[in-house]
Formats: structure tokens, sequence, C-alpha cells
């Protein structure tokens, strides 16, 4: 008897959010720190203002959320990427477990590293 | 004539593992896919500079020279085409699973397209002033 | 144009074939001919033995759905004049068992089907005196383009997840439910909710997308089923908070 899936809701629901959040937000950050700064097509911020704007408790927060829902997209995706790929029914809770677990370490040091 | 003749013996095609290089439409499903190992790299690299800022000036120069650095700066460059390409195809999915309704009738589907990457364009303005601010 | 074009055919004798084989035929290349047209052609003058299904020859009954060169196609509505000079290759549609030569067998979508209940689910009887269930245009837009699927298959076929995944219920199964469960009329969502919110349902879906540019009447499965995740989502999470609020 089919049953609707909790995991499934609640996994698609971060994924969901996180996909919105980083293709929002990444880009411009990626450009700009790992691109842009380290070539020097554009100075890098003082390190004063940049300690200032990641001090901000808004900043750490939205960071934080960032972070974790970023690495929630992750592993949904790449969990069934794997899945689709790899095709071995025996190894799709492993992949699951490891996926999401993964994510869930990422933000723990997500929070350990903004919230210090 | 039999009037209950056995089945005859289906034939079950064999489903290659490389499927995904059979048609340039699975290709690009399987790199927007794969684009999601460079947000969570994102990630790494953002707590990373995180981490360095708030350690103090020296740890931040390392880290600024570390993102120097050629395999880095390459990583990072293939990692924001990964990114732009999960933005954009996600920009362009998001009409189509979503039915917005204003007024009593449905947004057409290329205002809700637009309204996402208009979105991306005001956060992508804002948070380059936050960053610059300073320098 | 040439006169002629060369077609090669799936042949699948269960008696004696252990798998397909490809058989050459030359048919007459006419501009208006479809492939279906080039397959009638070949049952009728060259080789009786043929087996295929078709119909209508016009989209819209979904029985002559194969591969035409590797692509999902309905043969009555693909024309052997855009593969000349060719050879062009016609195969069984990709993802269902083989029954012989270029017919498969359904009977995993006839199974599927039902089980998403397919009709109008009223809560109790109406009488007839009641009168009719109306409907505005607005409403009638909501569902109509769903209401599209001719059941062709062509969808399961383009679906890297059901090639993996034969639980999956697949794009059409899926359309259908959601033609249903937007139309105004229809009082039976959460009837098929645990279906669609099974694992089998719309999660096994990873938007590929394949099913939507396979289908020769635009349905768009796959911006159903997206859609449906959403509130599969909210209601499956709304009944496990508030139980009874949700029923």
């Amino acid at each position: 008897m089919a049953r609707p899936s909790r995991t499934e809701a609640v996994t698609w629901l971060l994924f969901s959010a996180g996909g919105m959040a980083a293709a929002l937000v990444v880009p411009v950050l990626l450009l700009l720190f790992g691109v842009l700064f380290p070539l020097g097509v554009l100075a890098p911020p003082a390190y004063e203002h940049l300690l200032g704007v990641l001090r901000n408790p808004l900043v750490r927060i939205g960071l934080f959320m960032l972070c974790a829902l970023a690495l929630a997209h992750w592993a949904h995706r790449f969990r069934h990427s794997l899945g689709d790929l790899l095709r071995v029914r025996a190894l799709n809770t492993p992949i699951a477990v490891l996926c999401y677990g993964a994510a869930v370490a990422g933000s723990v040091w997500a929070a350990l590293v903004l919230f210090q | 004539m039999t009037a209950n003749p056995s089945p005859a013996r289906l034939y079950r095609p064999p489903v290659s593992r490389l499927w995904w290089l059979r048609r340039r439409s699975y290709l690009l499903f399987v790199l927007r896919e794969l684009s999601c190992v460079f947000v969570a790299w994102f990630v790494v690299f953002l707590l990373l500079m995180v981490d360095a800022v708030y350690a103090g000036n020296d740890s931040y120069q390392r880290f600024l020279d570390w993102s120097g650095r050629p395999w880095v700066l390459v990583l990072n460059i293939v990692a924001l085409a990964f990114v732009l390409l999960h933005a954009v195809t996600w920009f362009n999915l998001a009409p189509k699973a979503m039915v917005v309704r204003m007024g009593g009738r449905r947004v057409a589907p290329r205002f809700v397209g637009a309204a996402h990457y208009a979105a991306w364009a005001l956060v992508t303005v804002v948070l380059a002033w936050i960053v610059l601010g300073g320098s | 144009m040439p006169d002629t074009i060369t077609m090669q055919v799936a042949r699948y004798r269960p008696e004696t074939d252990r798998a397909p084989t490809i058989q050459a035929y030359t048919v007459p290349l006419r501009a208006e001919w479809a492939v279906l047209d080039g397959l009638n052609y070949i049952k009728d003058q060259l080789d009786g033995t043929l087996s295929f299904r078709w119909s209508c020859r016009m989209g819209i009954c979904g029985s002559c759905g194969m591969t035409v060169n590797g692509d999902p196609a309905l043969t009555c509505g693909t024309f052997l004049a855009d593969y000349a000079p060719g050879p062009v290759r016609v195969e069984p549609l990709t993802n269902f068992p083989v029954i012989r030569d270029l017919v498969v067998s359904i009977d995993d979508f006839m199974r599927k089907l039902p089980r998403v209940k397919p009709w109008l689910i009223r809560d109790g009887d109406s009488r007839i005196g009641a009168g009719e269930l109306l409907q505005t245009p607005g409403q009638l837009d909501d569902f109509k383009q769903f209401s599209m699927c001719i059941n062709c298959m062509l969808c399961y076929a383009a679906c890297p997840v059901y090639a993996a995944e034969p639980d999956f219920l697949g794009p059409a199964a899926i359309a259908l439910a959601q033609r249903y469960n937007l139309d105004s009329r229809d009082q039976g969502a959460h009837e098929r909710l645990d279906l669609l919110a099974s694992p089998e349902g719309v999660w096994a879906c990873t938007y590929v997308g394949e099913c939507s540019a396979a289908c020769p009447k635009g349905v768009d499965p796959a911006g159903a089923i997206q859609r449906y995740k959403l509130t599969a989502a909210t209601r499956t999470l709304r009944e496990f908070l508030l139980p009874r609020a949700a029923r």
C-alpha cells in the first residue's frame, strides 16, 4: 500500500530552498572571492570592512542559512544523481545516509565557524 | 489452435550504464545535477574565508594568497561556470514548476522567469555593494 | 529527392530469436509518406510477417509510438523525407519489454493508470435533477493541457528514471492524475495523495524534462510533476503536523 513519504517531502523542500538560495547568492560571491579578487581584477575588501560585515548578527545568520540550505541542496541532488549513475540498489540507503549526514556535519561546522 | 497459447518470451533490452552519454540533453542534465558539487565546494570555500577573517588580518591575507594559487583559481573558475549553469537552469525551470495567480488570472510563465532573473540581478548588486563597500 | 529510402527495422520473433535483429527494407520515398506508411508498405508488399501497432494514423490514438533513429516518435507523424537519404532505423519503444518485432507490452502502464484514479471523484453522489457541474473557461484552462494525453508512452520511453526504476509511476500517469487534481469539478485530490506522494510517485522524478520534450501533444508532464511536488510536500507535512485539520 503506497504511503506518502515524509522524508522525501522534507528533503525536497530543503533542496528547493537551497537551490533557490544558491542560485541567487552564490554566483556573485564566487565571482568576487573566487575569481576577481585573486586575479587582481578588483581590489579585495579591506580587512576592517569585511570583518565588520561578517560580525553583523544578521549576516552571520544569513550566511548560516545559506550554508545549511546549500548543503541540503547538494545532499539531495547528489544522492539522487549517484543513484541514477551507479544504479546499484543496495547502495541507495548508504548513499543517502552519507549525503544527508555530510550535510548535517557541514551545517554544524558552519555554525561553529560563524558563531564562534 | 490452442485456446490459451503460452505467453511468448518477452525481450527486455538491457539498460546501458552510459545512458547519459547517448543524448546531448541527457548530458546537459547530468552536468546540471553535478553542479551541486560545486555549490557544496563554495560552502567550504566560504567557511574557510570567514574563519580566516575572524582569525585576524594576517590569516585573511594568507587566505587571499591561497585563493590566488593556480589550482584554487582554476577550481573556482570551473565552479563558477557550474554555479552559473545551476542558476540559469534553475530560473528557467522555475516558471514551469509554479503557477502564479494574480487577480484571478495566471501570470504568464515568461514573467515568472523574468521576475526570477530580476531578483537575481538585485541580489547580485546588493551583495556586491556590501562586499565592495569598503575597498 | 531520391526515389527510395532504406528502412532498418528491428525484428524479434520470440519463437526463434534470443534478441532483436535489424532487417533492411527499401521502400519508396514519397514526399507525404510517414514512417508508418513505410511500415505498411513493407507489410503489404515486402514482408507480411512484420508486426506493429497502429490505428488512427493521425496522432490521436497513441498506438504507433516507436523509436525512430534513436528518438521516441509517433510513426504516423514522423516523415520519411525528413530522414532522406536515410537509412531510417525503426525500433520498438524504449523501456518496454518487446512482445514481437515492433510491438511492446504496456501492461506496466495499464496497471499503474487506474491506481492514480483518473476519473472525477465527488464527495457523495449528485442527483441528475441537481443539474450539471458548471465550469468557467478559466477553470478549464487549469487542467486542459494535461487532458491532451493520448497514452502513447513516448514520455516513458524518454525517461531515464523509468529506465532504471520500473516502479516509478511515470510521467503520463502523474500528468493524468494532475488533470483530475486540477479539475474544479474533482474532489478526490486527497485520495490520490498516498500514491503520488510515495517514493515511486513524484519523488522519483529528477526533472530531466525529456518526457515533455518527447510528448507529441504538448502535455508537459515534467511541469505537472514539479507542480505536484510542492503540493505533495506541503500536504504530507500538514497531515503529519495537523492530522485532523488536513482532512
